[in-house]
């Protein structure tokens, strides 16, 4: 059948694949026919993406990627890629006068750092092959608006998004492309802390034009497409998935 | 841990609002400043000042800033 969107015969990395929009992008990529190798922190939780996916399914890899060891051995596990997603990701919402050093350290070392330093190695140690696209999970936060209380995460999505653009750069001769995707709000547990009731998450949703969150799914199809021989020819871009969000 | 501290900490989160508004019976979702980010900022300060890490429906279940040391206390 016709489908340039296919990931036959590819196999991709998915970070953060044990909850939320990585679970997602592992169990759909895998409908998609690529062979994915998936890697998070909880490994039961992991088991349970592992299940739901089909076709060939290569070993889960535990990995803390707030970790510096773990991020060194979860490269040198991995032989060879054609596609990297960078999905792991935290929040913290806090007032900026409240936001401190150690708090932005936090988060930007799994949101920002550990992509970075996983992406570098795989790429240096020659395992992303050419061809081979990397995807990251940016945000409209920090690239096109951002939130109350938001500075923490905006800054490293923003970050990612600077990075990708350059990494895309530099990785063009090896043939290697680079995108973000961002999304608005996904439907997941990222604010499973509390500080944000239900209501406000009720009450925001109103403010979509298209009237609720997103699914974990619609941003896996973009990721898929991101990750597809349809998209050989874009590299350096953002691939907005807000249902109207950053219109108004 | 004291009320009268409670609400001087409380009232500092606040720009507008007098600081002679507040007191122990201040209806605070009332105010006309009360928003979002002061709920999140309140949120901020308990951290900060009390160690306690209180829920957004803490804030929603509180209709006094008695109320609200009250679950501040009970969770220390």
């Amino acid at each position: 059948m016709y489908n340039p969107f296919s990931l036959e015969n590819k196999t991709i990395l998915v970070t953060g694949a044990s909850s939320g929009i990585g679970r997602a992008i592992a169990i759909e990529s895998s409908k998609m026919g690529a062979s994915v190798i998936i890697t998070g922190r909880n490994e039961e939780r992991l088991k349970e993406t592992h299940a739901q996916m089909e076709g060939n399914k290569p070993d889960y890899i535990v990995a803390d990627l707030s970790n510096s060891d773990d991020v060194q051995n979860l490269s040198e596990n991995i032989t060879s890629l054609n596609g990297l997603v960078n999905c792991a990701g935290l929040t913290k919402v806090l007032p900026f006068p409240f936001a401190e050093r150690k708090d932005f350290e936090e988060v930007m070392e799994v949101n920002f750092f550990a992509p970075t330093e996983l992406s570098r190695l795989l790429v240096k140690s020659k395992k992303l092959q050419k061809g081979a696209s990397i995807v990251f999970i940016s945000s409209v936060s920090g690239v096109y608006c951002s939130a109350v209380a938001g500075s923490i995460y905006s800054s490293s999505k923003g970050a990612i998004n600077g990075l990708a653009k350059a990494m895309a750069l530099d990785l063009a001769p090896k043939g290697i492309r680079v995108n973000c995707v961002n999304p608005g709000m996904i439907d997941t547990h990222i604010f499973s802390e509390g500080k944000i009731t239900q209501e406000q998450l009720k009450e925001d949703m109103k403010r979509y034009p298209l009237k609720r969150y997103g699914k974990p799914e619609e941003v896996a199809y973009a990721v898929i497409y991101l990750l597809s021989d349809a998209a050989e020819w874009i590299t350096g871009s953002n691939l907005l998935i807000d249902g109207g969000y950053t219109l108004l | 841990m004291e009320l009268q501290e409670f609400i001087t900490n409380f009232a500092n989160q606040f720009e507008e609002t007098d600081s002679s508004v507040f007191t122990k019976d201040t209806v605070f979702k009332n105010l006309d400043e009360w928003s979002s980010l002061l709920a999140l900022s309140i949120i901020a300060m308990v951290d900060e000042q009390y160690g306690v890490a209180l829920k957004g429906d803490d804030i929603r279940s509180a209709n006094t800033i008695e109320d609200l040391f009250g679950i501040v206390k009970s969770k220390k």
